[in-house]
């Protein structure tokens, strides 16, 4: 088994897939803790299907470098969705329901009716479940991933006392002094960052996935900020890379297998916190 | 010049007014209880005190040298708070944001307020407990020191006391008059007009009356003797309703 894993290891592919991976998990799991807390789970999702939609377009345009018009997008979806949550004529949960569902029709409906691709039915499902695009990767999409995470993690850094004190009270950071609209408006740009980045990884429908478990499975165990969310980066980059190893030495889908490492891991956390009666 | 004035303020959501027409002032030093029925808008007022949102008509004047940013809030409770997994001390710490502009992280001077304000507060002890763990009046004592990190001049407290069983509530007045005999501003929010009028000295009555004045002028006035005997009379007064 050793060698087998060796062996593809001495592929480059396979080496950038593994490096994304452990990248884009990383960076997931920073953010799914405030996610989680603010009651935003489902943002992932939400905006992981706009990504979609917005793919779709570019597949129609037959744009090559599709990043150019889904990292906007998405963006741009994230800045949206968060505006209605504070003005409230839509709430949260509905506002995110809506886009995310709406955007995954259009994009269907456009990849379905105007796309050149002789195997629609592989491409939907690929961009949905993540496939094998992951093993497609070229030097530089890794570069720009790299960067990408990189500048997350030193945003998330260098910010987060102030996303703490967002997250667990925005009445008194506001009251304080503290600008809550513009650090709602840096985390939803962080998080559509992260999500077209893992897009690449686990496809659109599992992003959320990504995104909750590292959270819930480390605050069954632990009680503090720090530790939950170092916890959370620490197991979402264990369950990504197991995940890769294992989707690679049983040949299953890349994506699925890492959830279903978070599914497995979460579960194990369960009981370890009920054991130790942490929570 | 006083550290609050209000000058025929009316307060609302929206455009849609809740309260209008106050008039009152607060000067350093006094305690200030808030009283009225539920609806009246007691909280939309604190809330515009502390900047959270616009007057809808009228002004409030900050004076003193006091910045709105200054005072310390201690806000009713949140669901999201209900399970969060904080420390006592990552929360006491969060009061000090005022402080730091972009400066990323706390430096030795806040996090010796933070200590300093947990010691006053009696929690030194609870420092690295998990802030859901802790008991209502535990957790609002944590807030208290929050708030205590945001401020040296005044607190600003929306029902610190609801949901509290009545030997921590007495508590945590006494722990509030103490803060205020240190020389804190203190205007408070409360539903029991009974513990209202034993330690404020000045009363903000709003609702269907206005009244402002000092405590003993208030209790010979009207509004006081309908309100007091209404309260007397609803044994359901004084408990708010937790939503």
């Amino acid at each position: 088994m050793i060698d087998t894993l060796m062996m593809y290891m001495g592929y480059p592919f396979v080496r950038y897939a593994m490096m994304v991976g452990v990248m884009i998990a990383l960076c997931s799991s920073l953010l799914g803790v405030t996610l989680v807390l603010k009651r935003y789970s489902f943002i992932g999702d939400g905006l992981s299907h706009v990504a979609f939609g917005v793919m779709s377009v570019a597949a129609v345009l037959n744009l090559t470098n599709t990043m150019i018009i889904v990292l906007p997008g998405t963006i741009l979806a994230a800045v949206l969705l968060l505006r209605t949550g504070q003005n409230a004529k839509i709430k949260g949960d509905a506002a995110i329901a809506m886009i995310s569902v709406g955007a995954l029709a259009f994009g269907y409906l456009l990849m379905n009716k105007f796309s050149t691709s002789t195997n629609l039915s592989g491409d939907v499902c690929s961009t949905l479940f993540g496939s094998m695009s992951i093993l497609t990767l070229t030097k530089d999409e890794v570069a720009l991933c790299a960067v990408l995470s990189a500048i997350v993690v030193i945003v998330f850094i260098l910010f987060y006392n102030k996303i703490f004190a967002v997250t667990f009270d925005e009445t008194f950071a506001r009251s304080a002094g503290t600008r809550v609209n513009a650090y709602n408006l840096l985390i939803a740009v962080v998080i559509a960052v992260i999500i077209v980045l893992a897009m690449n990884l686990v496809g659109s429908l599992l992003i959320s996935a990504l995104v909750i478990f590292p959270a819930l499975s480390s605050m069954r165990i632990f009680k503090t900020f720090k530790s939950v969310t170092i916890f959370s980066a620490i197991f979402s980059v264990c369950c990504a890379f197991f995940g890769i190893v294992i989707s690679m030495l049983a040949g299953t889908p890349v994506g699925s297998t890492i959830v279903a490492a978070d599914i497995v891991a979460f579960g194990i956390c369960s009981l370890i916190g009920r054991f130790t009666g942490a929570r | 010049m006083a550290l609050i004035t209000a000058k025929d303020l009316s307060v609302g959501y929206g455009g849609q007014t809740v309260a209008e027409h106050l008039n009152f002032k607060v000067n350093s030093g006094d305690y200030l209880c808030i009283v009225g029925e539920n609806g009246s808008g007691k909280s939309t007022l604190v809330k515009t005190l502390v900047k959270l949102i616009k007057p809808v008509t009228g002004e409030v004047k900050y004076g003193d040298g006091l910045m709105p940013g200054e005072i310390g809030y201690l806000p009713q409770h949140t669901v999201v708070q209900r399970d969060f997994p904080a420390s006592v001390k990552e929360i006491v710490l969060s009061g000090c944001q005022s402080r730091m502009g972009l400066r990323p992280f706390y430096n030795s001077e806040e996090k010796k307020l933070a200590a300093d304000n947990m010691e006053k507060m009696a929690i030194t002890d609870l420092a690295n407990k998990c802030y859901r763990e802790l008991s209502g009046g535990q957790q609002q004592r944590v807030l208290l020191a929050r708030a205590l990190c945001a401020t040296k001049k005044m607190l600003i407290l929306d029902e610190p006391v609801s949901g509290l069983d009545p030997k921590v509530t007495a508590e945590m007045y006494e722990l509030v008059a103490k803060l205020n005999k240190e020389g804190i501003t203190i205007v408070m929010i409360s539903h029991d007009i009974k513990s209202a009028v034993e330690y404020a000295d000045h009363i903000l009555h709003i609702g269907n009356t206005i009244y402002f004045g000092s405590k003993s002028e208030y209790l010979n006035s009207k509004a006081g003797k309908i309100f007091m005997m209404m309260q007397s009379k609803d044994p359901h007064a004084g408990k708010p309703l937790t939503v």
